[in-house]
């Protein structure tokens, strides 16, 4: 770039910030610096996410990299003077002295000095996502580039296994694992599919990676393609992720313009290509048989596993699917290394995880820390602790997750830990309710959610949902039948064994949780001569309950 | 894109772009870019300063940008920090004078007593 500017403002433009007026804002931005004629000074960058969420529209100013947040259009004039023209901060909307270097939101903490970095976040918020020069300035495309001329594809799976990745979609299955069993099926041809119908109710982190960076997916999604020998890739987006899927599309056309998708790249015999295909909204499309389902058009219900999509995925033929964060850490891991990966995180589970922490928090956004800190150092250092009252739950992993209470505050949020007590780690949403939330009331929301999401193929999911939801009404009214609780357990135990997919099984969780750490307060709920009509258990039946 | 090559040319052409956020800088030079100083000619000295800094392929001196200091007789006025050292202000910095800066100053460590301000805070 031969222009001269010495300042540049990145303007997050992501769809929280969107809402909040931010294209206007640069806009006015733009207007505002021209007016007073150092538009050649000063430039004006679009970003993706930088960090914060609630604050309205948020800026980063370079060098130095202050941060504001909440400005209004009203205030541009007044800011762009102070700032630009006068050279002084304007204190009125100053967010932070200096944009975190390591990670999003620790500098706002000084109790936090250690260096953690960022693998997945990395470019968010600091790079043009709609310029593929900038991302390549970054040392993007370098690790394509050097996987496919000096790696095979068995010494990638490798690579990749001997880091230790996992799945961070939620079932944290081991990715190098899944590779190779695509790499071993010698049907051709294979697919590549990114799983980006990120549909977990409060979960937005798949949709900031893609609106900060959708670059990295691009490239991440080639090598896997590479490693497993396919040649053509879908990434399965959410319908209403309408950023993402631009910005995406920008950058599939940018990339094919270079040569970086499409036939012999970087002069080599592979070719790949990728299209997205657009989700129409429904939540169990998520589960990897149904997407693939979606993807052929078919109705969006799951297939029945064995046999997986790594022998008969899209189309009958091999398929790999990843989850977007899962992929944003192979370029990454590909370049370092392995043991450079296993830097971060738990021995079980090494990386960085990225999680949307919202609820009563003072800071509410998007971190990414490494695996294996606890859910009080989320809260306490990185979100600024509880907004008001007490820390009474938190539902980790979206509404399908577990709800844990203060007791659970210390216990490591990585796999192994989580699941010495029955729970699972999730997709990386993190809801942090202070005591006016009723546990009631939060299951009533979770099984309406849940009642309106099944698909309808199995019936143990079907009437399943719909019963819980009925109880767990009953039980937010205050009005629960004298064995409410016992038969909710029934319920999420059937469930949980003989449900068709992840879907009607993980509904199971926060029930089963909520009973564990909240059945005192659940019991209170219940009207001791009220009997209930079903179901009907005998007296010395053998049910298998969970935890 | 045919070989890592050509990623390395892209790179390069970035290179400052990139380099203005990523935050680490030894030395800052601030030019006074008020409406005096834009009459006086801060503009073109400060243009000079960054093509010195493009030439020299130093990635830790940045400059920016402030608004008149109250000494409309002194500008073009230039401040420039160097890491752990007191601030030093020149005035009267035309082209010739941004050069010579730069070449004793910034890259030498000695101060410029022709266009000395003023040092301290």
């Amino acid at each position: 770039m031969n222009d001269k500017s010495i300042t540049q403002v990145l303007v997050s433009i992501d769809s929280n910030t969107v809402l909040s007026g931010a294209r206007q804002i640069k806009t006015k931005l733009i207007t505002e610096l021209s007016r007073q004629g150092i538009s050649e000074e000063v430039r004006v960058i679009e970003t993706g996410s930088i960090g914060p969420t609630n604050q309205g529209v948020v800026l980063g100013v370079f060098p130095g990299g202050e941060l504001y947040a909440n400005l209004t259009e009203e205030e541009i004039a007044e800011f762009v003077q102070e700032r630009f023209v006068k050279g002084r901060t304007y204190q009125k909307r100053l967010l932070a002295e200096k944009l975190p270097e390591e990670m999003m939101l620790q500098e706002y903490d000084s109790r936090k000095t250690q260096y953690y970095g960022r693998i997945v976040l990395d470019n968010c918020g600091r790079i043009n996502p709609e310029d593929i020069e900038e991302y390549i300035g970054v040392g993007g495309y370098e690790a394509l580039g050097s996987a496919l001329q000096e790696k095979t594809p068995e010494e990638i799976i490798n690579i990749i296994q001997a880091s230790g990745l996992r799945g961070r979609g939620g079932a944290g299955f081991p990715t190098g694992l899944k590779w190779s069993f695509t790499f071993k099926e010698k049907k051709y041809p294979k697919y590549v599919v990114c799983n980006a119908d990120e549909g977990e109710p409060g979960t937005f982190k798949d949709r900031l990676i893609m609106e900060g960076d959708p670059h990295k997916i691009i490239e991440a999604m080639v090598i896997a393609g590479y490693a497993v020998e396919a040649e053509q890739g879908f990434i399965y987006i959410r319908g209403e992720y309408k950023l993402s899927i631009e910005r995406l599309q920008k950058a599939i056309q940018q990339a094919r313009e270079m040569n970086l998708l499409g036939e012999n790249i970087f002069g080599t015999d592979f070719n790949f290509d990728i299209q997205i295909k657009i989700g129409a909204g429904s939540y169990v499309c998520g589960e990897e048989t149904a997407l693939l389902n979606s993807i052929e058009g078919y109705r969006g219900e799951p297939r029945l596993k064995p046999p997986y999509p790594a022998q008969y995925g899209l189309l009958q033929q091999p398929t790999l699917i990843n989850n977007v964060e899962t992929l944003a850490n192979i370029p990454a891991i590909i370049l370092n290394g392995p043991d450079w990966f296993r830097n971060f995180g738990t021995e079980n589970m090494p990386g960085t995880k990225v999680y949307t922490v919202l609820g009563h928090v003072n800071r509410p956004g998007l971190i990414e820390v490494p695996i294996g800190i606890t859910l009080r150092e989320v809260i306490y250092d990185y979100a600024g602790g509880i907004s008001s009252g007490e820390f009474k739950m938190a539902q980790i992993g979206g509404t399908a997750g577990d709800i844990l209470s203060a007791e659970q505050l210390d216990v490591p949020l990585d796999i192994q830990s989580l699941q010495a007590l029955g729970h699972n780690l999730g997709s990386g949403a993190l809801l942090i309710m202070n005591d006016s939330i009723s546990v009631a009331e939060l299951l009533t929301s979770c099984m309406k959610f849940f009642a309106h999401e099944s698909c309808g193929k199995c019936s143990v999911c079907r009437i399943g949902t719909e019963y819980l939801y009925t109880a767990c009404n009953r039980l937010r009214k205050g009005e629960g039948y004298a064995d409410e609780l016992e038969n909710m357990r029934d319920i999420a135990t059937t469930m949980k064994l003989t449900a068709f997919c992840p879907l009607g099984q993980s509904v199971a969780q926060p029930v089963f949780s909520a009973l564990k750490y909240f059945k005192n307060e659940l019991s209170k709920s219940i009207k001791q001569n009220k009997k209930s009509f079903s179901p009907t258990r005998e007296k010395n039946s053998k049910v298998i309950y969970y935890s | 894109m045919k070989n890592l090559e050509e990623l390395k040319k892209i790179r390069e052409r970035v290179k400052r772009d990139l380099e203005l956020r990523t935050g680490k800088h030894r030395i800052k030079i601030v030019v006074c870019l008020g409406t005096c100083g834009i009459a006086a000619g801060a503009r073109e000295s400060m243009n000079t300063l960054i093509d010195l800094i493009a030439k020299s392929g130093r990635s830790d001196i940045i400059v920016t940008t402030s608004g008149c200091a109250g000494f409309c007789e002194q500008e073009p006025m230039i401040q420039v920090y160097v890491e752990e050292q007191e601030p030093v202000v020149y005035g009267k910095v035309d082209t010739k004078a941004a050069e010579e800066i730069f070449e004793k100053h910034i890259l030498n460590h000695q101060i410029v007593e022709k266009y000395l301000f003023t040092k301290g805070k």
